[in-house]
């Protein structure tokens, strides 16, 4: 039973990352990651 | 005299393998050499544990900094990219993440190990302040990184921003240790031989040195806010020593996250209740005060393997899924109490 709740679980976020990606949301993700973001660590 | 029965590998190693992935995930050396960050292609991908993606070492993204980025960006209010990430990754691992591949998880953990006379893991109180993190979750990560938008329609990274002490320990010491005066100074002591540090831009000019005085050179803002998120790393730093891993059990959103997915995961504690001899040396050994005999996948459990250590009969075990295992021939059982 949990391995097939695990299995779902996994399925659907496998879908969502799917889908987040083809919306772009990598790329937002990346933009922000390769920026020393300084408001996030305080210095900005 | 019966044996008392091996332990796994990785839980015997786990110490070695925080720190593998410690140094995998922080692994841009060039960085800390230069004051920069890494901006290659892998920052699309995330890490499975908490670690600043402005720390200079830093070649994945951090979770929680990225779902705030998605979430506060004008596109998108909610993020299927990083969710599905976290769901994946929590419904496969739970707070195995934790107790194996966090970084600032195993520096909380050095410094516990920092003797101390009074080392002090559950007070009045320690349940109730545990659901602080959900709030953070819901709160800093999500809620107004999402709705609390200027003009233009984006939002800020709240956690980041006014708690997250990973940020500060891994992004905003070094970098801003690495700038100015201090970075010349940096540069020359690592390259060696007192070189200075012009010398090491022209021999490294891929690395685009900030040097001080140059165009490139980094003006870091040091305010009242990086005073505030110094004082609170200074605190969790402090507490740290005498509280096992404060951060990870009352702050952190991404293990209310993986928490939350503990009990359903794969990777999980199990107990065989025909092997146990209810010693209680589990419950014991357990610095995050739980009782693996009666309860094994609470959300507060990070796997890190002192209950199974610990176990004389080879009751409980981690692994994935839930096989029983039965080291010990029932009639042994008492000569092992």
């Amino acid at each position: 039973m949990k391995k097939k709740l695990w299995m779902l679980i996994s399925a659907a976020g496998i879908l969502l990352m799917f889908f987040g990606i083809l919306r772009g949301e990598a790329d937002t993700v990346l933009k922000k990651a390769i920026l020393i973001c300084l408001e996030c660590i305080g210095i900005g | 005299m019966v044996k008392k029965p091996p332990v796994k590998l990785h839980v015997r190693f786990r110490g070695l393998i925080q720190l593998f992935f410690a140094v995998l995930t922080n692994s841009f050396i060039t960085g800390f050499i230069a004051g920069k960050i890494y901006k290659g292609d892998l920052k699309r991908v995330c890490a499975p544990g908490l670690n600043c993606y402005s720390c200079p070492g830093a070649v994945l993204a951090c979770p929680i900094g990225a779902l705030q980025a998605v979430v506060s960006s004008r596109a998108f209010n909610i993020s299927l990219y990083v969710g599905g990430f976290l769901l994946l990754v929590g419904a496969t691992l739970g707070r195995f993440v934790c107790g194996f591949l966090c970084p600032f998880g195993m520096i909380q953990e050095w410094l516990y190990k920092i003797p101390f006379p009074w080392k002090k893991n559950h007070f009045k109180g320690d349940r109730q302040l545990r659901y602080l993190k959900y709030v953070m979750l819901a709160v800093l990560v999500i809620l107004l990184p999402t709705f609390m938008v200027n003009a233009t329609g984006t939002g800020s990274p709240t956690f980041c921003k006014y708690v997250c002490p990973a940020g500060t320990l891994e992004g905003a010491i070094p970098l801003v240790l690495l700038s100015g005066s201090a970075q010349a100074k940096t540069i020359s002591s690592v390259i060696g031989g007192g070189i200075p540090a012009a010398s090491a831009e022209m021999a490294f000019p891929q690395l685009q040195f900030d040097l001080p005085g140059s165009s490139l050179a980094p003006q870091y803002d040091i305010g009242f806010l990086f005073y505030w998120k110094m004082f609170i790393l200074i605190a969790v730093v402090l507490i740290s020593v005498v509280n096992w891993r404060p951060f990870c059990k009352y702050l952190c959103p991404l293990g209310a996250i993986y928490g939350m997915m503990n009990p359903i995961s794969l990777y999980r504690l199990r107990m065989d209740d025909d092997l146990c001899i209810h010693c209680h040396k589990c419950a014991k050994a357990c610095k995050t005060c739980l009782d693996p005999e009666h309860r094994q996948n609470e959300a507060e459990c990070v796997r890190c393997g002192d209950c199974v250590k610990v176990c004389p009969t080879g009751a409980l075990s981690l692994g994935f899924g839930d096989k029983k295992t039965n080291k010990v021939p029932a009639p042994n059982r008492q000569a092992l109490k």
